[in-house]
């Protein structure tokens, strides 16, 4: 390697010292200590002791932990397909040449942008079963409203319900899909005939659907991630119908101190979604399309 | 083009049932819009209530007078000053700290080279996906036995060692700027590091903004992290101070001065939408698309 070269190598690696210790420290060295503690009974002060795979098997007998898993898996199985069906037909009407696009874009986009606790604190009180806006809007229609976030059947799609508010993160990025979608295949679905049907069903859904991928992925991931909000409106209840997992795992870790079963959830959440993403992109060959060329944002 | 060569009849139902179309799209996105904002309205409407109009039945949809003092009665049952200083403290820093170490990183991946530089970069990629209950435990026992536990400092160093994400979203971005600058500068003499502090960084204004708002954003509303490492009712963010606030003996199920804090949380996050949209929606497209 020549002078300059080798120059320009030191010079690389300084620049992206930093970051390569960022994630030693606080990515790679955490893993590790992570995986050991799960296989201790570590629980903050004193020494940990070693139990082998014993947090791994009580799990199996642990209600708490299948409830969690119950209720994230339900949510993710409903809330993400549902968000992703809504915020793709928002995008597909927001595409059709309509005039004053800026203000339906902002308006739809702003509630995605937004969140945390406000906006939980904000939604509890839209689900306030006597005095909140939802039962009033819906006693308007002569609808009894359910007690929602305070009823053990009702819980669960009341937060699948908010989810649907931040759609508009999702939308964004179908749009700039939809927009990507190049005039000419759907003039050749004209030339040969073909209505609006057949332009979405054979090309805006293939061209799609590699964004749909994405949202897919990145929607489930972040529902086994979901702390704030739950912790926030519900704190899990009632009777543990909305304990997500990452909930419990924060119980686990930060209320009871048990660090060692703390650190087992987090990863065989670490697995699950590692599995999960694993087969979404194996099936993804069957129903996603991805053009040879990579295409312009 | 192809429409003026169909029979006129044929032309003429099509437009009609082109001008129901934009009227059915129409009337779907202006409801879908309203439904969107119904609960911004119901925010800033229960937050200038009388506390007994709050719970009058049937419903005062817009209080008369407005009852502006709730704010000013809200933000100083508890010290809220302090809370939004403390929170701006924090995210200003991350803010600097992570488009900093993130740029300097993005700039060695995109531009200079030097053997296993891709190696690396797939490896920090790869980390984008890990849950952050993973690293949540060890970092609080690392940062437990540091003592910085009750203190800012677990959540704002972490970000001066760059953040995966906007490493990759910044590297995109300085693999678009042309080189014959740079290698013109490096003919006149000029080191790495004044091409990216002089060339790269004002080139990059706008990506760089993205990355700081991201952040901006990230940080105002984070509440695991300030929940974890807060203890001090002095040292609380407003996130944390909020969801204090709600299950507060203080204030008992008082709602519109919920509201009126819960809203003026919101106001930076607002504002920053509004004036820097533009940002917003490159960041995010470029997520789904290219990422």
């Amino acid at each position: 390697m020549g002078r300059l070269a080798r120059r320009e190598a030191l010079e690389c690696y300084l620049f992206i010292s930093l970051a390569v210790a960022g994630f030693l420290i606080f990515q790679a060295g955490p893993i590790g200590v992570s995986a050991f503690l799960s296989l201790t009974n570590s629980e903050l002060v004193g020494t940990p002791a070693w139990v082998g795979l014993r947090n791994y098997s009580a799990m199996l007998h642990d209600p708490l932990f299948w409830q969690s898993l119950k209720v994230t898996v339900t949510y993710a199985v409903v809330a993400v397909p549902l968000g992703l069906a809504l915020s793709l037909l928002v995008a597909l009407l927001m595409n059709q040449n309509v005039r004053g696009i800026s203000v339906f874009r902002t308006v739809y986009y702003l509630p995605s942008v937004i969140s945390g606790v406000a906006v939980a604190v904000l939604w509890r009180w839209i689900l306030n079963p006597e005095f909140g806006i939802l039962n009033l809007l819906l006693g308007y229609l002569r609808i009894d409203g359910p007690n929602w976030l305070l009823d053990r059947q009702w819980a669960l799609p009341s937060l699948i319900l908010m989810s649907l508010w931040g759609i508009g993160g999702s939308m964004m990025i179908y749009l700039a899909g939809l927009q990507g979608i190049p005039t000419h295949l759907y003039e050749a679905v004209e030339i040969d005939g073909g209505g609006m049907w057949d332009k979405f069903a054979h090309v805006t859904i293939p061209m799609i659907s590699p964004v749909v991928f994405f949202n897919l992925v990145t929607g489930i991931i972040w529902t086994f991630q979901e702390f704030t909000r739950v912790y926030v409106m519900t704190q899990g209840g009632p009777s543990n119908a909305t304990l997500f997992y990452g909930l419990y795992l924060y119980r686990n870790a930060f209320r009871y101190f048990q660090m060692g079963y703390a650190s087992a959830l987090a990863w065989v959440l670490l697995l699950i979604i590692l599995a999960m993403t694993l087969m979404l992109f194996r099936t993804s060959q069957l129903w996603v399309y991805y053009e040879g060329s990579v295409e312009k944002a | 083009m192809s429409v003026s060569m169909l029979p006129a009849t044929w032309r003429l139902g099509r437009s009609r049932s082109r001008l129901l179309l934009r009227i059915v799209v129409y009337l779907a996105l202006i409801s879908g819009g309203i439904v969107i904002m119904i609960p911004f309205f119901w925010m800033i409407s229960t937050s200038l209530k009388k506390q007994w109009d709050v719970y009058a039945f049937p419903p005062v949809w817009i209080p008369n007078p407005p009852q502006w003092q709730n704010y000013a009665q809200a933000l100083t049952v508890y010290p809220f000053h302090l809370y939004f200083l403390n929170t701006l403290r924090i995210t200003v820093l991350t803010c600097l700290g992570t488009t900093l170490s993130s740029s300097l990183a993005a700039y060695g991946f995109a531009r200079l080279r030097a053997p296993g530089r891709d190696v690396i970069f797939m490896v920090l990629l790869s980390t984008m996906m890990l849950p952050y209950a993973v690293t949540m435990v060890p970092l609080f026992m690392l940062f437990n036995s540091l003592h910085w536990v009750n203190t800012f400092l677990p959540l704002i160093v972490p970000h001066f060692f760059g953040n995966v994400f906007y490493i990759f979203l910044l590297r995109q971005f300085f693999l678009t700027i042309p080189t014959e600058l740079e290698q013109a500068a490096r003919i006149d003499g000029c080191s790495s590091l004044m091409i990216y502090r002089r060339i790269i960084l004002p080139l990059s204004v706008p990506a760089l903004a993205t990355v700081a708002i991201f952040q901006f954003m990230d940080s105002w509303n984070d509440f695991l992290g300030p929940l974890i490492y807060l203890s001090d009712e002095a040292k609380r963010t407003v996130a944390l101070a909020l969801a204090y606030f709600q299950g507060s003996a203080k204030i008992g199920p008082q709602m519109h001065l919920m509201m009126a804090v819960a809203f003026v949380v919101l106001i930076p996050e607002l504002l920053l939408f509004f004036f820097a949209q533009r940002l917003f929606i490159q960041g995010i497209v470029f997520t789904g698309v290219k990422g």
